[in-house]
C-alpha cells in the first residue's frame, strides 16, 4: 500500500518535474529495502549472530543501490534470507571499473584496521551518547569507552592517561604545542628552535609566530637527514622557550636522535616538542626515556580513522600553553570541544594493536623494506634518501637518477606512490626536505617514496620490483642525457648554451 | 574429571578446529590485503604458541582467538557489503565468491 503510493508519487514526478523525477529512484530504493528487512526480520537464519546484521544488511542497502537505482520488487516478491542477502551482494556498490592500484603510500595515511572499524561500529549504531554528559547512561557508557581510549593511547608512549589530551589530528597538536607554549611564555622568551626538515604544520605555526613578533631559529639538517646536536645546543639561548623537532621524518624516514635532543633540552630547561606522527607505534617510544614534554600523534598513520590524533602534555615538570580553542573546557581546558567518541574508541583501539603487534610489524615490514630497497638500490644510479641506519624501514625514498619523479609516477599507474609529501604533492617544486638535504634540484626530482606497512604482501612488493625495474629502464631509454651517459660523457662537464 | 591426557587431547581438538575456522573465514574479505594480513597473523599465531604447554597460556590465546574469529565474522561480512575491484597482484581464484557463507 505504501509502495504504491511512492510509485504513484514517483510517476506523477516523471511527469511534472525533472527533479521529483531524479528523487524518484531513491524512493524506490526505499520501499524495497523495507520490504527486504521485513523478509529478513521473520527470517529466524542468522549469519553473524553477535551484532545483528541483519538489520544493518537492509539500512545498508539504500545508499548503496541508489547509485545504480534498482527496479521495484515485483508484485509478489518474496524471498529467503540467502537470496535477499545475495541480491544486496550484487548490487553492492563496486567502485571504478579497472583493477585498482597496489597501495604504497603508507605515509600520507593507512587503510583502517578491521579490528578498529569493528570497535568503532557501535558508536555508530547504539552508543551515541555524549561523553560529557554527566546526568544519564547514554555520556557515561561513551565516557568509560573514552577514557579506556586514553588509556590505550597512554600506554603506547609510556605516558599518564591524564597527560593525553584529544584533537583532530597531528596538525592541529602540532599548531597547539608550537603555538601555545610559544604565546603563553612570550613575556619572558621569545625563541623557538625547529629543523628545516619538519613537516609543514610546524614550519607554518613558526612563520606565524614570526609575524607576532617571535625568533624562530630554522635549524640545517645534515646530509643524512640528522640535526648536528651541537649545532642544536648552540642555537639554544636563555630566552629560548622550546624546541620543535619531529621523530621520524615524513618523507624520507629518518630517525632524529630525540633521546639526545631530550637531554640537551632538559639541561637548558627548554621545552621539547616533537612530531611522532609517523613514529608511534611503529618504533618504541617512551616519553619518560627521551624527556619530551609535548608529542603529537596522528590517529590515521596507524591504521586508525581519520580526523583524530591526540597531544601529548607533561604535567610533572609542567608544560603550561595558551588553548587555540576554547569553550566548554574540556580536555584539561586545553581543547574545548565535543569529543568524537567513536573516532576516540577507534583510535584507541589502534593504538592498543599498535603496542600489542610493533614486534610482528617490525618484524614483517623490516623484511619487506629489505627486499624493496635492496632490489632497487641494485638498479644503476639509484641513490637511497636518508641515513641507511637510523631509518624507519617502513619508508624508502629513492632517487632514479636520469628519470623525472613524476614522469616516472604517471607510468606506475598500477602502484599508488608519492615523490613526496601528500600536502606539496600538488606543486611540482621539488621536495624542500631533500633540498635540505644537500641533494641538487634534479635529484630531488627523481625521487621517489615508498611506504610499507602492515598490510603490505611479499607479492606486492615482487609487483613493484619488476614494474619499477622495467618503467625507469623505458624512460631512461627516452632520455637524450641517458645516452649520454651511457657514451661516458660527464654532464656536469656540459655547457649547456641556449637557456 | 577427565584426566590431564584427556584435556590435552580435547584442547588440540579445539584449538584446530578454532584455527580452521579462523582461516576460512579469513579468506572471506573481499579486500584482498585485510584478507592475505588474516590469514599470515592466524598461521603465524597458531605457529607461534605450536610448542606452549602452559595451560593457562593455552586458554588465554584460544580465548583470543574465539574474539578474533567473532571479530572475523562481522568484518568479512562488512567487506562483502562494500566490494571494489580486484587489486593488482590478486589473483582471480583468491576472491571469495560474492556470497556470505550461512556456515
Amino acid at each position: 500500500m505504501q509502495v504504491s503510493m511512492i510509485r504513484q508519487l514517483a510517476k506523477a514526478g516523471l511527469r511534472s518535474s525533472s527533479s521529483i523525477a531524479r528523487s524518484s529512484p531513491r524512493a524506490f530504493v526505499a520501499s524495497s529495502s523495507a520490504t527486504a528487512s521485513r523478509h529478513q526480520l521473520s527470517s529466524s537464519r542468522s549469519y553473524v549472530s553477535e551484532s545483528k546484521s541483519r538489520k544493518a544488511v537492509a539500512t545498508t542497502d539504500a545508499p548503496l543501490t541508489s547509485h545504480t537505482s534498482a527496479p521495484p520488487p515485483p508484485p509478489g516478491f518474496k524471498s529467503a534470507l540467502d537470496e535477499s542477502t545475495a541480491e544486496i551482494l550484487q548490487n553492492a556498490e563496486l567502485l571504478d571499473s579497472e583493477k585498482r592500484p597496489i597501495y604504497l603510500d603508507m605515509q600520507a595515511t593507512t587503510p583502517l584496521d578491521p579490528r578498529v572499524l569493528d570497535v568503532m561500529l557501535k558508536f555508530y549504531t547504539g552508543l551515541y551518547g555524549n561523553p560529557h554528559s554527566r546526568t544519564h547512561a547514554y555520556g557515561w557508557e561513551t565516557d568509560t569507552a573514552v577514557e579506556e581510549a586514553r588509556a590505550h593511547v597512554a600506554k603506547l608512549i609510556g605516558a599518564d592517561p591524564k597527560e593525553i589530551i584529544f584533537t583532530s589530528g597531528a596538525t592541529e597538536s602540532n599548531n597547539m604545542s608550537v603555538k601555545g607554549v610559544a604565546r603563553f611564555y612570550k613575556n619572558r622568551k621569545n625563541h623557538i628552535i625547529t629543523s628545516q626538515t619538519e613537516h609543514k604544520c610546524v614550519l607554518d605555526s613558526c612563520r606565524h609566530l614570526q609575524d607576532e613578533g617571535f625568533e624562530v631559529t630554522y635549524l640545517p639538517v645534515q646530509s643524512n637527514g640528522l640535526v648536528d646536536l651541537e649545532e642544536l645546543e648552540a642555537a639554544i639561548r636563555p630566552e629560548t622557550s622550546l624546541v620543535s623537532i619531529m621523530t621520524v621524518n615524513n618523507e624520507i624516514g629518518v630517525i632524529q636522535p630525540i633521546d639526545e635532543i631530550g637531554q640537551i633540552c632538559r639541561k637548558h630547561k627548554v621545552f621539547f616538542h616533537t612530531d611522532a606522527a609517523q613514529a608511534v607505534g611503529k618504533i618504541p617510544i617512551d616519553v619518560n626515556k627521551s624527556n619530551i614534554d609535548l608529542m603529537s600523534i596522528s590517529g590515521h598513520k596507524i591504521y586508525g580513522p581519520k580526523g583524530i590524533g591526540a597531544c601529548y602534555v607533561r604535567r610533572r615538570p609542567r608544560v603550561r600553553l595558551e588553548p587555540i580553542i576554547t569553550g566548554g573546557g574540556q580536555e584539561r581546558g586545553l581543547r574545548s570541544g565535543t569529543l568524537a567518541a567513536p573516532l576516540i574508541a577507534g583510535f584507541g583501539e589502534a593504538c592498543r594493536i599498535a603496542k600489542e603487534e610493533m614486534p610482528y610489524d617490525s618484524k614483517h615490514i623490516s623484511t619487506l623494506s629489505k627486499r624493496l630497497s635492496d632490489g632497487l638500490l641494485a638498479m644503476d644510479h639509484t641513490i637511497r634518501n636518508g641515513d641507511a641506519e637510523r631509518h624507519y624501514p617502513g619508508c624508502v625514498n629513492i632517487s632514479f637518477a636520469y628519470v623525472e619523479g613524476e614522469s616516472l609516477l604517471m607510468a606506475l599507474k598500477d602502484i599508488a606512490l608519492s615523490s613526496g609529501s601528500a600536502c606539496t604533492s600538488a606543486s611540482l617544486e621539488p621536495s624542500y626536505v631533500l633540498r635540505a638535504l644537500g641533494a641538487d634540484d634534479a635529484l630531488a626530482h627523481s625521487s621517489i617514496r615508498f611506504g610499507i606497512g602492515r598490510f603490505t604482501t611479499v607479492e606486492e612488493i615482487d609487483y613493484v620490483l619488476n614494474a619499477v625495474k622495467e618503467r625507469v629502464t623505458f624512460l631512461r631509454e627516452l632520455s637524450p642525457l641517458w645516452e649520454m651517459v651511457q657514451e661516458g660523457i660527464d654532464l656536469e662537464s656540459i655547457e649547456w648554451s641556449q637557456h | 574429571m577427565s584426566t590431564p591426557a584427556q584435556t590435552a587431547t580435547s584442547t588440540r581438538a579445539v584449538a584446530f578446529s578454532l584455527y580452521r575456522s579462523l582461516l576460512r573465514t579469513s579468506r572471506q574479505f573481499t579486500a584482498y590485503n585485510f584478507r592475505e594480513y588474516a590469514l599470515r597473523r592466524t598461521r603465524d599465531g597458531f605457529r607461534d604458541h605450536k610448542a606452549e604447554s602452559d595451560p593457562r597460556a593455552i586458554e588465554d590465546f584460544l580465548t583470543k582467538a574465539e574474539k578474533e574469529l567473532s571479530m572475523l565474522k562481522r568484518q568479512t561480512a562488512v567487506s562483502q557489503m562494500y566490494q571494489f575491484n580486484e587489486q593488482v597482484v590478486e589473483s582471480k581464484h583468491s576472491r571469495p565468491h560474492r556470497r556470505i557463507s550461512t556456515a
